[in-house]
């Protein structure tokens, strides 16, 4: 038999127990600590990675909330606006009706007031002329009919007028 | 689960074991060849070339000696490069000893390799004599007749379970992935959480790939389970190769290329595939529902044929690949011996460095497909019922 393919019983055995005590020693205090940190740092990596795409995830959701909220905020602005304008308006015009229903009011108690005392004024001016003309009259007819004669005169005339 | 690749398909099986008899017999021509020559060169071999240089050194050396001309023998060079040996070689002449360690019938013998003076001497220990051929240890018993040691195919009281060049390879391979994986994990103990640095940004992207690109698309969800065996066998192929394709010491040893190390692998990989293998898998194999009863039995012999010969498959091809590539740069650096000129040299070298980085491809390739195919295997063994 060829010494290249007759295996030779030393080396078998050697090789055996050999390869047996490196396998042990790397499975043991190689292999399985590798194994462990590599995992878990994979692990660890799909993690973060993971965690990394939920928040991005969660940032977009947050900013389409964000956009959301500030789209309603607007239109909600933009009610409360229309609505304040529509209340101004609303008041304005309730003031000025007021304004003008106040000012009518006023200019016809005004009137009321003026006519009331113009009439007073004018029955006044009235008593004053009659007794003005009164005390005219008075003053005339004492002049005129300060003698006998010019008495005499207007009764006789008077007479005259009175017809029966 | 990812499963339409080619690899599971029936047809694939029956296609493997056809390419592994071809492999079989592809590399099994050159091997006996190479045998023949051995023989015939037999009254070199009481002299154990030790390395390129050395081989060179005495192919010029033998041009004067008084053995008269000796050629120079690529094969046996490459042979004994690709080998085992109970010498570690530096350069040149010199090399290390290794322990010898025998188990006998009688107890066990420990001694040094420098006793054999690369074979040039016997060593009589406390039970037996031996002496060093080709690298291999026999017993010299009475009238010098030599007994070969055990070999898997033969017993014969002597067994052989020396530490070689490529165990002390082998162990050198393992210390450093202890001491690069210790550190890695301790870094990652030491910066929990955060980004990876130094060495450990180095050799996570291969693990993640292992685990990514050859563990999960293949086993499933189960993959966790088989983690730390796939890292193992990745890295300790893949850094053998490596190893094995570094041409000074401590490298140029042949681990991978080795049999009994990708037996030892396929061994696991087959044991691993078959103990988990789940009720779906036994009962594809034992009971298939959709083939009429009386073809069981044959299909029965297919399916051991099909479990033996994946993890079969899975041995040769590293084993052939990784010897290949080393039989290939030997070749070309002893074309520089065969034609006995440094004009070849350039020539050699730049084959040899093409050579080099196509087998860095290949070291880190094997590894892969080897691991690739033990997670197809086990994904085939554990994948649940799908109807």
């Amino acid at each position: 038999m060829n010494p290249l393919v007759t295996p030779e019983i030393g080396l078998l055995v050697w090789t055996t127990v050999s390869f047996a005590v490196l396998f042990f020693l790397l499975a043991k205090f190689a292999w399985k600590p590798i194994m462990a940190a590599i995992d878990t740092r994979e692990r660890s990596i799909e993690d973060s990675l993971l965690k990394a795409e939920a928040a991005k995830e969660e940032m977009s959701r947050l900013t389409s909330e964000n956009e959301a909220l500030l789209k309603q905020a607007r239109a909600e602005r933009d009610v409360i606006l229309h609505e304040a304008k529509k209340v101004k308006d609303q008041i304005i015009s309730d003031a000025k009706e007021a304004a003008h229903t106040e000012g009518a009011r006023m200019i016809e108690m005004a009137r009321i007031e003026i006519n009331s005392q113009k009439a007073i004024a004018m029955a006044d001016v009235k008593n004053q002329v009659a007794s003005l003309s009164l005390e005219i009259a008075e003053k005339v007819l004492k002049l005129q009919l300060a003698d006998q004669q010019k008495q005499d005169e207007l009764v006789s005339q008077l007479l005259k007028e009175v017809k029966l | 689960m990812y499963k339409s690749s080619i690899l599971k398909s029936k047809i694939f099986t029956q296609l493997q074991i056809i390419c592994v008899f071809l492999a079989l017999t592809a590399f099994s021509v050159p091997a006996f060849s190479q045998e023949n020559a051995a023989e015939s060169a037999k009254h070199a071999t009481d002299t154990i070339t030790t390395g390129i240089a050395h081989a060179a050194g005495e192919a010029v050396a033998a041009e004067g000696a008084e053995h008269g001309e000796k050629p120079f023998e690529p094969s046996e060079v490459i042979l004994e490069h690709i080998a085992d040996s109970h010498y570690f070689h530096i350069g040149g002449a010199t090399a290390f000893p290794l322990p010898i360690i025998l188990y006998t019938n009688k107890g066990l013998e420990i001694f040094s390799s420098a006793h054999f003076e690369h074979g040039h001497a016997d060593y009589t220990g406390k039970y037996y004599t031996y002496r060093l051929v080709n690298d291999k240890i026999n017993v010299v018993g009475a009238g010098n007749q030599l007994t070969p040691s055990t070999t898997v195919f033969k017993s014969t009281g002597v067994t052989d379970l020396s530490i070689t060049r490529n165990v002390i390879s082998m162990w050198m391979s393992i210390l450093i992935l202890l001491v690069i994986f210790l550190a890695v994990s301790s870094a990652y103990k030491k910066n929990v959480g955060k980004a990876p640095k130094g060495l450990q940004s180095f050799m996570e992207p291969i693990i993640l790939f292992v685990r990514d690109d050859i563990a999960r698309p293949n086993i499933g969800y189960k993959y966790q389970k088989f983690m730390p065996l796939l890292l193992t066998v990745f890295f300790f192929i893949w850094i053998n190769n490596l190893i094995g394709l570094v041409p000074f010491f401590p490298g140029g040893s042949n681990l991978t290329g080795n049999i009994a190390v990708t037996l030892v692998l396929s061994v696991i990989t087959l044991l691993l595939v078959n103990l988990n293998g789940n009720k779906h898998y036994w009962a594809h194999i034992f009971v298939p529902a959709s083939v009429p009863k009386w073809i069981w039995p044959l299909w029965w012999v297919i399916e051991l044929v099909g479990i033996i010969s994946r993890p079969f498959a899975l041995m040769i091809r590293l084993f052939a690949n990784i010897t290949a590539g080393h039989i290939i740069v030997l070749s070309l650096i002893s074309l520089i011996f065969v034609f006995k000129s440094l004009y070849i040299a350039p020539v050699s070298v730049a084959f040899v460095v093409f050579m080099d980085v196509l087998e860095l491809l290949v070291a880190a390739l094997q590894a892969f497909i080897f691991t690739l195919l033990t997670a197809l295997f086990i994904g085939t063994a554990i994948e649940e019922a799908h109807h």
